[in-house]
């Protein structure tokens, strides 16, 4: 059963439907290839020691009768942003290493009730503060295709997982592309719901108004079909959406059949121009949009003057949230507790902060406790939420002519581990095309388009759409992967090397 | 201590600026934030510690607030009794600063849009002069947590070792009410912030929004006091003394300031901007917190909520269901029962003037009700410690005033049938029951008692008859003690002179 | 400190180089910050999302103490406090 690890969830649920395969034996074979690469790719940071009881459950239960749902039965990882009550949760940092939370994230528990199987916890950057998946607290994950190389971030843990084979499904979380960008440098796919569209509730928050809660996956129908199971309005969740959502999966399967291109029009921003990229993503998104205009959709260039402005107000919304999200982090009721001989509790909630935050959790703390300080509050956090409106206004702008914008998802393939890690600025150019859908709430899918030509690592296609219509993206997704896996004649992972030993 | 200048002469050469900031704990089930229950509702009070908490009010990491629809709907209540504007569009914001009883180290509160703004209240100071204060705003935020210090002599957070946090009050939902800077209550800046406070409480009580008792610090007081000089332009400095949650300490605290504020100025010193706090031992305040960078709030939209936008219809609904304002009310009620104004002053200030309301609904005429609650409750109340309303029921009182009436009690087997009652033994007709304590209303036994008095006074017939009625004084006495106190002396007095007549 | 870090002073000296930077190119912000454009602060707008006002699922005490550095049997420990409520 050596093959049930490259199965897609799609397929690997149709097997255990059939009676193929059971549960336990997909949960074990999957904890086997952790066991066996792991140690080499990092993408766990928890794997839990009871997913096979709990396949065995799903398994009793199919094989009494009862009517599962789609999914059931197929093994799931979970970014460590998200709170499980029966692992630890400690989103990647030193100051809740070991912490249980006493409840499960809403789309955990939904996931659990839909009979997936969680199989552990994924590595990320420390707060999801991050693109590279280096500022973990507990070491960097090591993508599947080359490991000297970054998976993205911050949910380099859940991309590496399913592109390493050691998990069909992952959910992750995407502030400014901790989704999408990961995708993009590891070969697979990551969707980005319209703000609201999941909910955030359990989601252990980085910055609450860009905050969203996805699917990571290899196939743009396995994105689908677990939005699917973690979507829809949660009462926990203020800010979450009370729309009645279609059938991503749905959406994907009909997408396949490329019927969807014909007269498609998908706009391309004069703004990011070629020039802005590495060559091998200029060209690789470039041959992706010929593939889509012969299959009948029509390029349109579209301007969004004001997508330059958006990293500069991300980093600013996004540490200023951050820094109050962060303040509950203070050694009195969870977390780490650093001793202070005759230490007041101010002393001790400074030096523990001081001991459980990594460099970059520091950095944008007191970035953020900066940009809303009452002096400067009007020049930076103030002109930030201004920018967010003209952001969205070159959405609107954009979406009166065209049904989907297309970009690279991020302007370089995976750079080596270390290279950026001094360099905060640059690493938070990374973000440059993923952005401006969280300032905006709009939706995001990053799907493979292919290999840089330069390089030879993998490079992704990111697809935007008005909020609310997350089903257009799964449409488009699906019929360009369709169209690229048969050019390519197998899935693009299909070329990733082989990992050899490494074991955890 | 500080020096203090005489309070006359702080007020000749100076004028009291007061302004008054005000949190109203709400009698919402459940928190503001979370459906917690509320420690604030009796349903749940007396919980123990840590027990009306969930992963929000705990600030667990992932957990996220949600906006309590009733309390929503209280707050716009109280904003219109305070005669406020209600805000088409409301916002939510985060207050933040680290301090060990809030679990998120920040407050949820309103900051520049908050759900009712620019009001006013009458307020009668205690002979009777109608004084408007006014409104700045009225939002809503969530409670903090409680902290017990630990070690040290006072109990107190200078000294302690170490401190215990509760968070079953965090996220208590609050109305914070601000009013203007008060000009012109001149010397009766104390008496007024004291009015203020009662009348606050007692507009959260009509509207039913909070338990508002205050010695559960349901409605809490923050006063903010500065002085400038006769005929000056420009505010003086202005101290906020924290926590002064009974009326009686607001009205001493305010004079406190006045008179140490006062000192300091004549002496050519100035106040620091600080914080001060209360203390109710002394009647003194102390200084607190100077006004630093610490003050810098970093508020900003709270992005886990939406805007409240109430509609004008809803807005409309609850201003159409609000109860008669305190001060009508009042004026209503002196008229109806006539009272004067002493008594009905008398009722007033002690709170009383739902339980009298009540103890005449029940069925006793207004003079009786107003004597039992000012008067032998009031003195019970006091005795032991408590709310005089909480002692007993309007109900009881009527009934008790009834048996009185009917002439089954005296005024002195009254009030201890009260005490029966108040001490649980049941409604008044029980006690009576219970302890034997009606008057004795059979003549024959009476007459008997009068027979053995005049026995062993046989003098006393002989002055009775010869014109001497008083004498008969000693006869009551007599039998009065015989029958435990237990005899209407009146039917005594008239069965001894009908003897003296045969 | 707002951020309540106790920073040593080599991060104190590498942070403020980097935030000097971070600060600079962020600054451009306010380039087209005018006054006539109204600020975002949800992405997707809503409002009036309330709860009804009845008790739910609360933590049992045990659950509620269960991550605390420091407990007496009901309630947490903190060390001394210096500063007051606010
Ligand atoms: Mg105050
Ligand atoms: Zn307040």
């Amino acid at each position: 059963m050596g093959d049930i690890i490259r199965l897609t969830a799609a397929e690997l649920a149709e097997k255990l439907r059939s009676g193929d395969v059971s549960s336990a034996e997909a949960t074990q074979a999957h904890l086997d290839r952790i066991a066996q690469v792991d140690g080499d790719v990092h993408a766990f940071l928890h794997v839990s020691d009871h997913a096979v009881e709990t396949a065995r459950d799903i398994d009793a239960r199919r094989l009494a009768g009862e009517d599962l749902p789609e999914l059931a039965g197929v093994p799931l990882a979970v970014k460590d942003v998200l709170v499980t009550t029966d692992m630890p949760s400690t989103s990647a940092s030193k100051i809740l290493e070991g912490y249980m939370s006493p409840y499960d994230a809403t789309v955990v528990a939904r996931a659990r009730a839909a009979g997936l199987v969680p199989l552990g916890k994924t590595n990320m950057d420390e707060f999801a503060m991050g693109s590279s998946t280096e500022h973990s607290a507990y070491g960097p994950t090591h993508n599947p295709w080359d490991l000297d190389r970054i998976p993205g971030g911050s949910g380099g843990g859940s991309a590496a997982a399913v592109a390493a084979f050691e998990a069909p499904l992952a959910l992750g979380s995407d502030t400014g592309g901790s989704i999408r960008q990961p995708a993009h440098v590891t070969g697979t796919v990551g969707v980005k719901p319209t703000y609201g569209g999941v909910s955030r509730y359990g989601a252990i928050a980085l910055a609450s108004s860009l905050d969203q809660v996805g699917p990571v996956t290899r196939t743009v129908l396995d994105a689908g079909l677990l939005h699917d199971v973690i979507g829809g309005h949660d009462p926990h969740d203020a800010t979450s959406l009370t729309t009645e959502w279609p059938s991503f999966a749905a959406a994907a399967r009909e997408g396949a059949s490329g019927e969807v291109l014909r007269g498609l029009r998908v706009g391309v921003v004069k703004e990011l121009p070629d020039d802005g990229f590495q060559p091998g993503v200029a060209r690789s998104f470039r041959d992706a949009l010929a593939t889509l205009e012969a299959a009948g959709a029509e390029i349109v260039e579209i301007s969004a003057p004001n997508f330059e402005y958006a990293v500069a107000a991300y980093y600013l919304i996004l540490p200023a949230e951050a820094s109050s999200n962060l303040a509950k982090f203070d050694s009195v009721r969870f977390g780490l507790r650093s001793e202070v001989a005759g230490g007041t509790v101010e002393d001790v909630m400074s030096v523990t902060r001081d001991a459980g935050f990594g460099p970059e959790v520091k950095r944008r703390i007191i970035l953020g406790t900066y940009a809303l300080s009452a002096g400067y509050y009007d020049a930076y956090y103030g002109s930030a939420q201004k920018v967010r409106t003209l952001i969205q206004q070159d959405f609107a702008r954009a979406f009166a002519g065209v049904d989907v914008i297309a970009t690279p998802s991020a302007p370089t393939t995976a750079f080596r581990l270390g290279e950026k890690i001094d360099d905060p600025l640059s690493m938070y150019l990374n973000d440059l095309t993923t952005i401006p859908a969280n300032l905006a709430g709009v939706p995001g899918i990053s799907i493979p388009s292919g290999l840089a030509h330069d390089d030879g690592l993998p490079v992704g296609i990111q697809f935007l759409a008005p909020a609310h219509e997350d089903a257009r993206l799964y449409r488009v997704g699906a019929a360009l992967e369709a169209l690229l896996v048969d050019a390519w004649g197998g899935p693009l992972l299909d070329r990733a090397p082989a990992l050899e030993g490494g074991a955890r | 201590m500080a020096a203090l200048m005489d309070y006359d002469k702080a007020l000749e050469i100076f004028e009291p600026v007061i302004g008054l900031e005000v949190h109203v704990e709400l009698n919402t089930r459940t928190k503001m934030f979370s459906a917690s229950g509320n420690p604030a509702n009796d349903e749940f009070q007396g919980a123990g510690p840590n027990t009306l908490v969930s992963p929000v009010d705990l600030g667990l990491p992932g957990s996220m607030p949600t906006v309590n629809a009733e309390a929503v709907r209280k707050s716009i209540s109280l904003g219109l009794a305070l005669g406020c504007s209600i805000a088409p569009s409301s916002r939510f914001a985060r207050k933040n600063y680290f301090y060990p009883d809030l679990g998120k180290n920040y407050q949820i509160s309103q900051y520049d849009e908050p759900i009712a703004f620019e009001g006013s209240v009458e307020v009668e100071l205690e002979d009777g002069t109608i004084f408007t204060v006014p409104i700045e705003r009225a939002h809503m935020e969530e409670d903090a947590g409680k902290l017990t210090h630990v070690g040290g002599s006072t109990g107190r957070i200078q000294g302690a070792d170490h401190s215990l946090v509760d968070y079953n009050r965090a996220g208590v939902p609050l109305v914070e009410i601000v009013t203007h800077p008060i000009f012109g209550a001149e010397h009766r800046a104390p008496e007024l912030a004291k009015a203020y406070l009662g009348t606050i409480r007692d507009i959260a009580r009509s509207l039913g929004i909070s338990e508002a008792r205050m010695e559960r610090g349901n409605v809490r007081c923050d006063a903010n006091v500065s002085l400038r000089p006769r005929g000056a332009e420009k505010l003086g400095t202005r101290t906020e003394t924290k926590n002064v949650n009974s009326m009686r300490s607001v009205e001493r605290a305010v004079r406190y300031e006045i008179r140490r504020q006062a000192a300091i100025l004549a002496d050519g010193g100035t106040i620091t901007q600080e914080t001060r706090h209360w203390h109710e031992d002394t009647g003194e305040t102390s200084p607190g917190r100077p006004k630093s960078d610490a003050d810098d709030y970093r508020y900003f939209p709270e992005p886990d909520l939406l805007p409240v936008a109430p509609s004008e219809e809803l807005i409309e609904e609850l201003r159409a269901q609000l109860p008669e304002a305190p001060a009508v009310k009042r004026r209503r009620l002196k008229a109806e029962w006539g009272f004067t104004d002493l008594e009905f002053q008398d009722v007033a200030n002690g709170g009383l003037t739902d339980v009298v309301e009540q103890t005449i609904a029940a069925g006793a005429a207004p003079q009786s009700a107003r004597k039992w609650w000012t008067g032998e409750i009031t003195r019970l109340a006091n005795a032991a410690d408590r709310e005089p309303a909480d002692m007993v029921s309007p109900a009881h009182v009527a009934q008790l005033q009834q048996l009185v009436d009917a002439g089954t009690l005296t005024d002195k087997l009254a009030r201890q049938v009260l005490e029966g009652v108040i001490a649980g033994e049941g409604d008044p007709q029980q006690v009576v029951d219970a302890r034997g304590l009606a008057v004795v209303s059979d003549d024959g036994a009476l007459i008997a008692a009068i027979d053995d008095a005049l026995a062993a006074q046989p003098d006393v017939m002989e002055k009775i008859k010869g014109g001497k009625v008083q004498a008969a004084g000693a006869i009551i006495g007599a039998v009065m003690k015989a029958m435990k106190g237990q005899a209407d002396a009146a039917r005594v007095r008239e069965l001894i002179l009908e003897r003296a007549q045969a | 400190m707002l951020a309540r870090i106790q920073l040593s002073d080599d991060e104190v000296t590498s942070l403020t180089g980097e935030l000097d930077a971070i600060v600079s190119n962020i600054a451009k912000v306010s380039e087209v910050a005018t006054s006539d454009v109204a600020a975002t602060s949800h992405p997707i707008p809503l409002q009036n999302v309330f709860r009804p006002d009845e008790p739910g699922q609360m933590l049992t005490l045990e659950q509620a103490l269960q991550n605390a550095p420091d407990a007496d049997s009901d309630r947490f420990r903190v060390t001394a406090i210096l500063g007051e409520e606010q």
